[in-house]
């Protein structure tokens, strides 16, 4: 579960219901209401997979199954900085895994979480098409590239600051 | 018909028959796991492959439908190697402590693992310990031993609960409550129904064996048993005995030699519950009271209601379960009668189902059951203690509630609580000669209807069991499309006699037999062998109402065998 408290508003809720409404009573359901509420919310919270098992009437073990069986639902928010670092083939021989350690460490999450105060979001993900930069870490579209784990804490403060 | 071969023998099958239900008819063995009749057919388990022609490769004959002229083998070299793979790859991942694990001797994968010699360490054994759930007081979930099958979140889904299913995705799977929220608080009803779909010992009770063993050597206890109505039917079947065998006399004995115990009978309770809820519905028949009034004998359905229909609550009959009204009046008139202090008498039931674990831990009936046990902790509590079941002698319930009707026996199959009902309720309206057999609300058909003139009153009646048919009837009520005065629902399919708290039966017999039918036949016949049939006609009872209770729907009786039901969120 999310560790970042859900601050929903009433006008996404409503979006949300319409949605369900549109797509009520139909087969298979489900997935493009993920897909919507995923749209909406920036990611699935808890409240919102009861509200959409509770509206299309089926349990929330499966609303939740759904959720967590495909890598593109997310149940974490994603931070005001999105940070995606390659862990592909090239990158990760470069030792991304390094880089994403340390920057687990300097923000003090994991991989897929949201730091407390919403500043940060790390991800990891497969080959961006750069490999004579490797290993590579993306902030909000910007490529940095040719990394060491001794970069990150200097590239992360820039960030910080606002 | 399709024409086919299974292994060289001809076999001819309807249409649309999958190859699984031809090589039985050719009296072919294929080993199943996933696979459970009435319950799931998702051929995702691959124990089942078998070579077809016309087919590219294996394929799994639980869903594979046949064709005209199809050759099937299933004992191919190559079958015979599909199968100990997969099976050694389950035994991968799987926490195999299986000597001290509950379905030992009796699990399924054992069982297949030993007939295709399979190696457990094959592939290693790289499981994780994943953490227990015992939060929930009927059902314990080990994941470390779950093979993914998901034949309990078919049955979940069959209840139309699914507080269960699949999370995540590859290594990281389990099966389990969403958020890692354990089943305690989720709305699983305690049915255990999981629990007996479970091949392996991923799903167990959360068992009492070892409170009740400490209670039974305690000198400052006295220990009383008492029997739910279908136990007797079932017991023998952790003993090899058959399927449907009454082993009530065996029961009784093998429980009077676990240590210095009484042992009664809960069919008297049964009778008891009959004597006040048909009062009770007479009452608002004849008050305007809310009908229809629904039974409130099963814990799973209660609370089935009160996390879905919790505006039905009104219409629930306020009359505990003969479990609960049987613990009051222990702790109560019998305490009073044997000068025993409440505190020192330690009661025990022995029940069919784990949603009554749970029902003894509400605190609104006062906790009076200091220990439940379901049908298999009881056949375990009598292995250990060396009790020879099988040969041993017969001996009879103690006095004074040992006597019973066979309206109270029948109370373990859907239905039994209605024709009982029915029997004290045609007596009351219509005198002595009134109808005894009410055949119409038995059988083991999920919704059973009928209407009957009692003593010039015409009662409309439904009987259901399995939630999901539940739900239908009440869905069926509420949208005015039916309208009855009294509706029985039993959340088990079947009733009691298949609770989640029964014998576990393993596929190739369940899939094969109809255990419903023949467990409640037994009862059947219990009840057409006695010579009290009615619950109104039990000693017991009279005696209850005249030395304590006063008579039904008593203050006293009220306020010892009645109870109230609340709303409870589903998440």
């Amino acid at each position: 579960m999310s560790n970042i408290e859900f601050e929903g508003t009433k006008q996404q809720m409503s979006e949300l219901k319409k949605c369900i409404k549109a797509h009520k009573g139909e087969k298979g359901a489900l997935m493009p209401v993920l897909h919507e509420a995923q749209n909406i919310y920036g990611y699935l919270p808890s409240e919102v997979q009861t509200v959409i098992a509770d509206e299309l009437n089926i349990p929330l073990a499966e609303v939740y199954g759904v959720a967590t069986f495909y890598s593109q639902f997310s149940l974490q928010p994603k931070g005001k900085h999105k940070i995606s670092i390659c862990l592909g083939t090239a990158c990760y021989v470069k030792g991304s895994d390094k880089v994403l350690e340390a920057v687990e460490h300097e923000l003090r999450i994991r991989c897929g979480e949201c730091t407390p105060d919403k500043k940060f979001s790390i991800e990891s993900c497969r080959c961006v098409g750069a490999c004579g930069l490797a290993p590579v870490m993306i902030i909000d579209g910007e490529v940095y590239g040719k990394l060491s784990p001794a970069d990150v804490k200097g590239i992360l403060d820039k960030y910080m600051q606002d | 018909m399709i024409n086919l071969k299974i292994n060289g023998i001809a076999v001819s099958v309807p249409e649309g028959s999958t190859i699984l239900q031809a090589a039985k008819l050719a009296n072919i063995r294929i080993p199943t796991l996933c696979y459970l009749k009435d319950v799931q057919c998702v051929g995702s388990c691959r124990m089942c492959l078998v070579e077809a022609t016309g087919a590219r490769g294996l394929v799994a004959a639980c869903v594979y439908p046949v064709s005209e002229g199809m050759e099937v083998r299933t004992n191919t070299p190559r079958v015979r190697k599909s199968r100990k793979t997969t099976l050694e790859l389950i035994l991968s991942t799987h926490k195999k402590k299986c000597l001290s694990c509950v379905r030992s001797m009796n699990c399924e994968l054992q069982k297949l693992a030993l007939e295709y010699n399979a190696e457990e360490d094959k592939f290693g054994t790289d499981h994780d310990i994943k953490p227990i759930d015992d939060l929930s007081a009927s059902v314990v979930r080990d994941n470390s031993k779950c093979i993914m099958c998901t034949r309990c979140v078919a049955a979940c889904e069959h209840q139309t609960i699914g507080a269960i299913g699949p999370k995540n995705r590859g290594y990281a799977k389990t099966i389990g409550s969403p958020y890692d929220v354990s089943l305690a608080f989720t709305p699983c009803v305690n049915c255990g129904q999981c629990v007996v779909a479970c091949p392996v010992g991923a799903l167990y009770e959360k068992s009492a064996v070892a409170d009740v063993w400490g209670a039974i050597v305690d000198p400052t206890k006295h220990v009383v048993f008492f029997t739910a109505p279908s136990v007797r039917a079932t017991l023998g079947e952790a003993f090899g005995l058959p399927v449907g065998t009454n082993v009530e006399g065996k029961m009784v004995s093998a429980i009077k030699q676990l240590g210095d115990v009484k042992c009664f009978n809960m069919d008297t309770t049964a009778d008891l519950t009959i004597m006040e809820e048909a009062n009770e519905l007479l009452d608002r028949l004849k008050n305007g009271g809310k009908t229809p009034m629904f039974t409130s004998c099963c814990p799973g359905w209660i609370k089935f209601a009160e996390h879905y229909y919790p505006e039905l609550l009104p219409n629930l009959s306020t009359c505990k379960s003969p479990q609960e009204m049987f613990s009051a009046l222990l702790k109560t008139y019998y305490c009073e009668k044997n000068g025993i202090k409440p505190e020192d008498l330690y009661v025990v039931s022995v029940i069919p189902c784990t949603a009554k674990k749970f029902e003894v831990t509400r605190e609104e009936l006062g906790n009076y059951t200091d220990a439940a046990l379901t049908t298999r902790e009881l056949a375990k509590m009598i292995k250990e203690a060396g009790i020879d079941f099988v040969n041993i002698s017969d001996d009879v319930y103690d006095s004074p509630f040992g006597e019973a009707s066979g309206a109270g026996a029948i109370f373990g199959a859907t239905g039994g609580v209605m024709e009982a009902a029915l029997r004290t309720a045609a007596y009351t309206l219509g005198g002595s000669g009134a109808p005894i057999e009410f055949t119409e609300v038995r059988g083991t058909q999920g919704v059973k209807e009928a209407t009957y003139t009692v003593g010039g009153a015409t009662v409309s009646v439904a009987v259901a069991s399995g939630l999901g048919n539940a739900r239908r009837v009440i869905e069926a009520i509420k949208s005015g499309e039916k309208n009855y005065t009294f509706v029985e629902i039993m959340a088990c399919p079947g009733g009691c006699i298949n609770g989640g708290g029964q014998p576990y039966v393993h596929d190739e017999v369940r899939n094969n037999i109809d255990l419903k039918t023949v467990r409640a036949q037994a009862l059947y016949d219990y009840d057409a062998q006695d010579s009290m049939r009615c619950s109104h006609e039990n000693p017991a009872v009279t005696m209850l109402y005249s030395e304590f209770l006063g008579e039904p729907n008593s203050h006293k009786a009220h306020k010892l065998l009645h109870t109230t039901y609340s709303k409870r969120d589903k998440y």
